[in-house]
């Protein structure tokens, strides 16, 4: 059936085919064979006609189309292979070819690409233009794939737009307004044939993103050709035609190629005959295919790739769970209520929008395998659900930098234009995985680091040596600085110096130097800095066993204080005080034969009672310390105070560092609102009233200002605090939480604290908090080069002026979120630099400073913009800059900017990119096409949506943490991960393919787990098999599976194993300890989890993925209009 | 005469009283013109061997404004069962349980011996004894140990039940806990903040009403002592953990610069002790001792400013009214001083250090309420452990010589009013008929409190007589006055002393011969010198010295008998006689004279004299001289430069120092070590001598006196020169005799 589609596009499909079966196979894996999954097609089939309908019609027009796109097409045919290729390439192409080689690419491609946006396109648009939609730039396609994502992808084939579209007319009924009418049409003549064929086609069907995606990508490719000049991109689009051969050699991919191939063939024809053709393309991966395909696609090169890869990967991953649809869906009302293939119109399908999981899993196959190496400018770095190697060839990690794009605009006025925010979020004391290696450490001697005179960048690999290496250019400010004598080194042929190899700065992105005493407070190198742990022993720690807890574990955690490099012990001294309304210090000196307590009650001018004996050497004092440890809780057995306090606190603190002249960190749990009366004191005012009205701002801001100022001689003195709160109720998150964010530290929540369920989650925070890697006292400032200027820092620090970004403590897990504007022009030759050093103390008391460097293109056309950005990072800091709005505007001014901005983005793109198509088409960037939904979490997310049990602490918890989070982190946050536990394979160690966040994709006869950073929860469906609930929990049945279990039974099964297994490599991945919570299906908890299925409408009145989708486009359009 | 002599001195012995005047001129206006004010010295808790104290209640006066108790003066009619107060003449009825009384059968209190009687009453609950050591942390090594010692040792000589506490003092002020098993454990406040004692109680969780919130009932009672338990614990359950404590003291850890001061918090420490004893043992008997090393350099009550370079005020700087602090602090001590007071505790202070450490700012902590003040170079000197030590002595009957939160109530018969008291004492603000509306020291009250006195702690007590001239007394009339002082024993009893005294009244213009003769000039010279030394520390030196010369003039106009303009012509009485000589040595004395004083010596000497007994206070103002020499029995010489004779040894006890002065041929033949060779064994007893003498005096003085070993020509020998009359010198070019004349003194300190 696909055949006769195929039959046009059907070379470069045919290829795609095998990559297609091989796909499923990949997909499926050892677990379905093709067989099973033509079964699961079939069900798929079964719905899909109606959709597919319009394919079909698509299938016979693109043929034309594409034949049309004959350039492309042609080309695709036969280079269709080539563009596959190219594609893949791309990918690689990107990571190998130089930025450089790009613009080389370009040009040909460009041609025929930009064209293809605006003017070219016109011959092959001709074709296409009967699909109008195909003329959209491949970006369009990719549009078009978004805009109805499905519709899209189904019309995707821009030729197929128009088929893509026409199978849209579900959606555009969905789109009701304008869409429908266009869609209509489309629908209208293609519908019905479409779903003659459709049902003829049962190949198509499938596809619904499939061949919306062939289709689209088809058509996108071939647009997309033009765009992907602008990135490595171009060189797949150029390649087809002209160094279509070139490329493949280039590809280093040729392997890719093959896989490409395979996907490309996978695509459309895959659904059809893919299983078949899986046994050839076995070796391919489905995503190839779709590359291949999308060989179009090229624009994004990377994110084609991924594009085609969701697409494929939402094949198969659709598969994976189509089965489950298959019997879901049909079962499902919105598969099977809706009539057949006319209800579509309707509705939306919801597998045939962007999909995350498609795009992360595309992004995973394809990029996952090579390291990344960093000496290009402007390349997109890979997903950060991806796993990939990191080297170090002059631009700084991704893991410290990522942009929301990586290619600027020169000009301000497009920079407004499109209204992509420009932000770095960064990460500057990141972990890095043990084969990476960490930033070298370089010793300038006593006149410290070698620095621009004008703007006192520091030495990096882009400072231009001239004069034979007598002085050196300033990448930045272009200032001419003479370099020291002891510093000079000739230049070679190139020059080059000679010795570039040797000296870090010269060549790696990141790197340190050792700070001299000009870079130190005071002029005097700074001492090792100080722990301090501050507990709460008013009556409710003392009951809840916290006490007894913290004690007994800090006996073992001090011994893992962190400590640099191969030093024997940790240089950290340690200090401890509890209190309730009145604060106990203690001498634990190791001359004392057991310690002494000094109590200061004298709360309201807090003061340090000790000098000598209060801050000691662990080792020293271990007997000491372990005495005083045990009797904490002894001592305060018998409390009957219950008030506390919380500001003298903070100051008893930072008057201990103060006096020892150091910096440090106080580790602080507490339990209650301090209404003791104190400094700080705080009133209860929670109100829930308020949400909803122009006062909710004030549930975010502190009660008093009390907390900013000390915050603020708290970064003076390097004092960073980090906050365990174990509240039974409103403990004012918000007010308390002052200090820790603006002194760089984090906050810990552990609502209802119980010994049994939440201990093991509180110690592994608390450890991995105490022992990870910490600067203090530090100072980030971001230079960049001429015509950008950082404008707003988001994150937990605080400025006293309008550059530097001071933090008292600055752990691996924390992220600033920075913004640029311009302030000048930027020069598309030279592009962008930033350098981001961190001046900071080790936790041995060394000063150091660290640098991150990064290079950046710059572009005049919109279109290179929007094909170099990164939604996870764009979702980041729009989140972040919402966050930080609700401080001061009602919450829904912030949520309409919100939605404003993005529909202001895409329809830029839509206007500025996209080839010229019906006003009812929705079309998205490619590297954009999950922002809407992402967008829609963060709309729903607590703080800016708070459902009915959502409270006005975990609120401003939540606002503070997820501003120093950085962009893996808030991806999940806000679109968590759900992986179907039953189906993962307990022989591999890989995790299940994650599903879409949606309850129509679970089964009733599983169990999937969801985390999104905070919380793991372990969903289990009433049907699941019994022998299932007895290896997982060990009961025999459904209803004896405890909900108050907080970990999962250790049973000597594989599936057990599996599971507590994935469960581990998950809370491996976070900075937190996750909260495990056993959800049984129509269990009252399971409202809580419904909550975290986010493509869902929540009960707070967020809306569905599919209708917010809808509402995004209708605000495009009217942009537009 | 003997017959006076003899009557004072068996009045002095029964009552512990001494009255300038023994016959009592009978109307105001001649007692003015007798100059010396009607007054007594009294020592309430004069130690009487031959006292034992009834174990019942006495009996009062029924009238409201009287209450005096029944007396050997009253009138009782034996048959009628009544008895007529001596003072209001209000006639009562005898108590039930002295039915059976008669003529033969008469409870003590009505027999003529027992003039001074002591009462045992059951009143309240019986609380122990309490002491709180302040202990300065911001001393030097040597010194913090030896003070450590002293307070290690101290422990033992406490009785076992007292309750003890410890705070320690430097930059930061600790209370500690001494309850606390495994880990010690204390309260910190800042030197440099003051508190109210109500921010004390609460900061160190003594305040109540929080805790019956949660518990209810129980808590009351059981709770009270719980708390207190906390900071003040008996010697016997924490004499270990406490010694331990002691021991393990550190000096104050936070660095001394170089050119500064310790950081030394005493104001607040002080402040917060007050205010731990007033919230948990109000009105019970307590000792707040504070150990002080050095001027308070920080918060309230700082006395200088912790830069070396500024020295510590002189008197020279309070003249010029340059003492920047001087003002605040006192003031500052001055309310902890009271606040003290009326809850009945008493401030001590151990002051050692070689500098001032402030004691004219503290004076007041420890004259108003009692305390002890002494003063000494170091804590490692015998001086001070010796007098630490006697602290805790036990009198002949082994009991503590200390007593707490005395009431002294004064009533006089109606010809006479109360004009004030000057001693360790505060007024309890009691008006009343008989209190005079002319103030004499601290007066407009009958009541002053004494939170804590010995047997030798002496009051001065002033009167006036009211009654006029046109209202003559009856021939034989008596006037009385009766003295009750409550107080707390140290074996905790409560007690009342009752003293009534009765003197006769006489006409001054018929028989002023009788109320001469009757003149005790010693007692007289010790309460003018308390009323001089009383304005001396509000008003200037000068001015005072102009009054004392007045008034001795006055008295010699009144008393002497002379021919205008012939000086030889004068005469004085006999009993008279010595007057105008304490006088002149008064003028001449530390308490008086501030030059080559410094303000802390003053106040010291000055709080010594304002509580001695009539003997020792005599001593103060006339140091006393004996000549050992082998000429015949060691003999009482003029206090004269004239006694210094090269061969006689000389023994100057002032009482703050005992000076043996060997003569100059008696150094050269000790040097020439005569005392070694068994043919002048006479010559060693003379040596010895004065020796054994000294060490008799320095056994029962408190406080130790600075013992001071010296011969003709030794540098120490300034301190005999200095107070002897400069009659004579080793350069006799100026007719020294003039200074006796009155003229200004020319001190011999300066040479």
């Amino acid at each position: 059936m696909s055949v006769n589609q195929q039959a046009h596009t059907g070379p470069p499909y045919g290829q795609p085919q095998p990559g297609y079966q091989g796909y499923q196979q990949p997909a499926y894996g050892g677990q379905s064979l093709p067989g099973a999954p033509q079964s699961q097609y079939g069900a798929y089939n079964g719905p899909m006609p109606g959709y597919q309908q319009p394919v079909p019609p698509q299938g016979s027009l693109r043929a034309p189309p594409t034949s049309g796109a004959p350039p492309p097409v042609s080309g695709a045919s036969h280079p269709s292979g080539h563009v596959a290729y190219s594609q893949f390439e791309h990918g690689d192409v990107q990571n190998g070819i130089p930025a450089s080689a790009a613009p080389v690419q370009r040009p040909p491609a460009s041609q025929p690409f930009l064209p293809g946006s605006a003017p070219t396109p016109v011959s092959q648009i001709s074709t296409f233009q009967q699909y109008g939609p195909p003329p959209a730039s491949v970006q369009q396609l990719r549009n078009h794939m978004a805009g109805m994502t499905i519709g899209c992808t189904a019309a995707s084939a821009p030729p197929p737009a128009g088929l893509g579209y026409a199978s849209v007319p579900p959606v555009s009924g969905s789109f009701s307004a304008t869409g429908s009418g266009l869609y209509t049409p489309y629908s209208a003549s293609q519908g019905p044939p479409l779903t003659s064929v459709s049902q003829g086609l049962p190949l198509v069907q499938p596809p619904f993103p499939g061949q919306t995606i062939s289709t689209q990508r088809l058509p996108t490719q071939v647009p997309g050709f033009t765009p992907p000049p602008p990135s490595t991109g171009v060189g797949p689009s150029s390649y087809p035609p002209t160094t279509g051969a070139p490329r493949p050699p280039a590809m280093p991919g040729p392997p890719l190629p093959g896989q490409t191939v395979a996907g490309p063939p996978s695509s459309q024809p895959n659904h059809v005959s893919s299983p078949p053709p899986p046994s050839t393309m076995a070796g391919l991966h489905p995503g190839p295919p779709m590359s291949g395909l999308h060989g179009p696609p090229p624009p994004n090169h990377p994110p084609q790739p991924g594009y085609q890869m969701q697409q494929n990967g939402s094949f198969g991953q659709m598969r994976g769970p189509q089965p489950n649809y298959g019997g879901a869906y049909p079962g499902a009302p919105n598969y099977g209520s809706p009539p057949g293939p006319p209800p579509p119109p309707k509705r939306l399908d919801p597998d045939s929008i962007p999909s995350p999981i498609q795009v992360i899993e595309d992004d995973r196959n394809n990029r996952g395998s090579e390291p990344f190496v960093t000496g290009v400018r402007g390349q997109v770095p890979p997903l950060v659900t991806t796993n990939f190697l990191v080297k170090d060839q002059g631009n700084a990690s991704p893991r410290y930098i990522r942009c929301t794009s990586y290619n600027i605009p020169c000009t301000s006025d497009m920079a407004k234009q499109s209204q992509v925010p420009l932000a770095a979020v960064i990460k500057p004391l990141a972990t890095l995985p043990p084969e990476e290696t960490l930033p070298y450490l370089v010793d300038h001697g006593e006149s410290g680091p070698v620095r621009c005179n004008r703007c006192k960048a520091y030495m990096c690999p882009f400072m231009q040596f001239i004069e034979g290496g007598r002085r050196f250019q300033c990448c930045f400010c272009s200032c001419v600085t003479e370099v020291p004598p002891h510093y000079f080194q000739h230049l070679d042929h190139t020059g080059k110096r000679v010795d570039f190899y040797d000296r870090p700065e010269l060549s790696l992105g990141s790197y340190e130097f050792l700070a001299t005493v000009d870079y130190c407070k005071n002029n005097k190198f700074p001492s090792p800095p100080a722990f301090i742990f501050m507990i709460d022993v008013s009556y409710n720690a003392v009951k809840s066993g916290l006490v007894r807890l913290i004690c007994e574990e800090l006996k073992s955690l001090l011994d893992y204080l962190p400590r640099e490099g191969n030093m024997e012990e940790s240089a950290i001294r340690v200090g401890f005080v509890t209190y309730n309304k009145v604060l106990h210090f203690y001498n634990v000196k190791s001359s004392l034969a057991q310690p002494q307590m000094m109590v200061v009650s004298d709360v309201a001018d807090m003061f340090v009672p000790l000098l000598d004996g209060f801050l000691v050497n662990v080792n020293e004092s271990r007997t000491v310390i372990a005495s005083l440890l045990d009797q904490i809780p002894e001592m305060f057995a018998d409390t009957r105070e219950t008030e506390t306090v919380f500001a003298p606190v903070i100051q008893a603190g930072l008057e201990a560092l103060k006096a020892a002249d150091c910096a440090g960190k106080l580790f602080i749990f507490h339990t209650s609102l301090p209404i003791a009366e104190a400094p700080g004191k705080l009133k209860n005012r929670d109100d829930r009233k308020l949400i909803n009205t122009d006062k909710e701002k004030t549930l975010f801001q502190p009660q008093t200002s009390f907390y900013n100022n000390l915050a603020k001689d708290c970064v003076a003195q390097g004092c960073c605090v980090d906050l365990f709160l174990f509240p039974n109720q409103y403990l004012d998150v918000a007010t308390l939480g002052v200090v820790p964010y603006q002194t760089g530290g984090s906050i810990y929540k552990y609502a209802y604290f119980q010994l049994e369920t939440d201990q093991y989650r509180f110690l592994n925070d608390l450890r991995k908090d105490v022992q990870k890697e910490v600067g203090f006292d530090a100072v980030m400032r971001v230079r960049t080069s001429t015509g950008i200027r950082a404008t707003d820092f988001f994150g937990a620090f605080y400025m006293s002026n309008t550059t530097d970004v001071e933090m008292a403590g600055l752990d691996c897990d924390k992220t600033i979120t920075v913004e640029f504007k311009h302030d000048d022009k930027l020069s598309e030759d030279s592009g962008a630099l930033l350098q981001c050093a961190l001046l900071y103390t080790s936790c041995a008391g060394q000063r150091r400073l660290r640098i991150h460097n990064l290079s950046l293109n710059c572009c005049t056309q919109l279109a290179d913009l929007y094909r170099n950005c990164e939604t996870d990072t764009l979702i980041n800091y729009l989140a972040k800059h919402a966050y930080r709005g609700v401080l001061s505007s009602p919450v829904k001014t912030v949520r309409d900017a919100l939605i404003n901005q993005c529909a202001q983005i895409l329809a830029c793109y839509r206007k500025n990119c996209a080839s010229p198509s019906s006003a009812g088409q929705l079309i998205l960037p490619e590297c954009m096409k999950l922002l809407p939904v992402y967008l829609n979490c963060v709309l729903k997310s607590d703080v800016l949506q708070p459902g009915p049990e959502v409270t006005t602490d975990d609120r401003a918890y939540i606002r503070q943490l997820v501003t120093s989070m950085d962009v893996a982190e808030t991806n999940v946050f806000f679109y968590p991960r759900l992986l179907p536990l039953t189906k993962a394979d307990v022989d591999s160690d890989s995790l299940p393919a994650a599903i879409r966040n949606s309850e129509e994709r679970l089964s009733k006869g599983d169990i999937y787990l969801l985390e999104n950073g905070l919380n793991i929860f372990v969903w289990v469906g009433v049907n699941v098999q019994q022998s299932l609930i007895q290896n997982l929990f060990g009961v025999s049945s459904f209803s004896q599976i405890s909900n108050a279990l907080s970990t999962l039974p250790v049973l000597e099964n594989p599936f057990s194993k599996k599971v507590r297994s994935i469960v581990d490599t998950l809370q491996g991945q976070r900075s937190r300890y996750m909260k495990l919570i056993i959800v049984k299906q129509e269990d009252k908890l399971e409202m809580l989890f419904k909550h975290f299925l986010v493509e869902d409408k929540s009960l707070s009145g967020g809306a569905s993925y599919v209708d917010f989708l809808c509402h995004m486009h209708k605000e495009i359009r009217q942009l537009l209009s | 005469m003997a017959t006076y002599l003899e009557f004072i001195q068996q009045n002095e012995e029964r009552d512990g009283v001494r009255f300038s005047w023994n016959v009592w001129p009978s109307s105001r206006l001649e007692a003015t013109r007798m100059v010396v004010p009607l007054a007594c010295l009294l020592t309430p808790l004069k130690e009487r061997l031959d006292l034992p104290p009834v174990q019942y209640e006495p009996v009062l006066c029924s009238r409201p404004t009287c209450k005096a108790v029944l007396n050997p003066l009253c009138q009782v009619d034996y048959r009628a069962k009544l008895w007529a107060c001596n003072f209001c003449f209000q006639r009562n009825q005898f108590p039930p349980a002295y039915a059976g009384i008669s003529e033969v059968n008469q409870p003590a209190e009505l027999m003529p011996q027992f003039s001074t009687i002591e009462y045992i009453v059951q009143r309240g609950p019986q609380t122990p004894l309490i002491f709180l050591y302040v202990v300065d942390t911001c001393l030097e090594e040597e010194d913090l140990q030896a003070l450590k010692e002293s307070l290690q040792m101290s422990l033992s000589l406490l009785p076992p039940d007292a309750l003890v506490g410890l705070i320690t003092f430097g930059r930061m002020v600790q209370v500690h806990e001494l309850s606390c098993e495994g880990i010690s454990k204390s309260y910190v406040f800042r030197g440099t903040k003051d508190l109210t004692a109500k921010q004390i109680q609460d900061m160190l969780g003594l305040s109540r009403p929080a805790v019956p919130m949660q518990q209810g009932r129980p808590l009351q009672t059981p709770d009270q002592p719980v708390i207190s338990s906390r900071f003040l614990q008996p010697v016997h359950k924490i004499d270990m953990n406490l010694t331990d404590l002691l021991g393990e003291l550190q000096r104050d850890p936070w660095p001394v610069t170089q050119g500064k001061r310790p950081l030394r918090s005493t104001g607040v420490a002080l402040s917060i002790a007050v205010g731990l004893l007033e919230g948990t043992f109000p009105n019970t008997g307590a000792r707040i001792m504070l150990f002080t090393g050095g001027p308070p350099t920080q918060g309230p009550g700082m006395v200088v400013g912790d830069e070396l370079k500024t020295p510590i005020r002189s008197w020279h700087d309070i003249e010029k009214d340059n003492a920047r602090f001087m003002k605040k602090a006192t003031k500052h001590y001055e309310t902890l001083a009271n606040r003290s007071a009326a809850n009945g505790h008493c401030i001590d202070i151990y002051a050692c250090a070689l500098d001032q450490t402030g004691l004219l700012e503290m004076k007041c902590c420890a004259n108003l309420t009692g305390g002890h003040m002494v003063m000494g170079d170091s804590f490692n000197t015998s001086l001070f452990k010796q007098t630490f030590q006697r602290v805790f002595s036990k009198g002949y009957n082994g009991e503590f010589r200390m007593a707490f939160g005395a009431n002294l109530d004064v009533k006089t018969s109606r010809e006479l009013k109360i004009a004030g008291a000057i001693g360790p004492c505060i007024s309890l603000n009691a008006k009343g008929p008989c209190v005079s509306e002319n103030e004499l020291g601290i007066g407009g009250t009958s009541q002053w409190k004494i939170c804590s006195l010995d047997p030798s702690t002496t009051l001065a007590i002033y009167f006036e007589v009211v009654n006029q001239h046109n209202a003559p007394i009856p021939q034989g009339g008596r006037g009385a006055v009766q003295f009750v002082t409550h107080y707390q024993h140290s074996s905790t009893q409560k007690r009342i002393r009752v003293t009534t005294i009765a003197r006769n009244w006489a006409d001054a213009q018929t028989q002023l011969q009788h109320i001469e003769a009757a003149f005790d000039q010693e007692a007289a010279a010790v309460l003018m010198a308390r009323l001089g030394v009383y304005r001396a520390e509000s008003e200037e030196g000068p001015d005072v010295l102009r009054w004392l010369d007045r008034q001795l003039i006055r008295l010699c106009q009144k008393f002497g008998q002379y021919n205008k303009d012939d000086p030889n012509s004068f005469r004085l009485s006999e009993s008279f006689s010595l007057y105008p000589q304490f006088i002149f040595h008064l003028r001449r004395s530390p308490f008086l004279q501030v030059f080559n004083n410094s303000p802390d010596e003053s106040s010291y000497y000055r709080h010594h004299f304002a509580r001695q007994d009539l003997t020792q206070s005599l001593i103060m103002i006339q140091p006393i001289l004996y000549a050992y020499s082998f000429h015949g029995p060691p003999e009482p010489v003029l206090l004269d430069s004239s006694s210094i004779l090269p061969d006689r040894i000389l023994l100057m006890d002032t009482f703050f120092q005992i000076v043996i002065y060997l003569g100059e041929t008696i150094a050269q033949w000790q040097k020439a070590g005569y005392q070694d060779m068994p043919e002048y064994e006479n010559f060693k007893h003379l040596l010895q001598a004065p020796l054994d003498d000294a060490q008799e005096i320095l056994q029962t003085r408190f406080p130790m006196p600075r013992y001071i070993h010296t011969e003709h020509g030794g540098s120490q020998a300034r301190f005999l020169l200095s107070k002897v009359n400069p009659s004579q010198t080793h350069n006799n070019l100026y007719a020294w005799g003039q200074v006796s004349n009155g003229g200004a003194a020319h001190d011999w300190e300066c040479l």
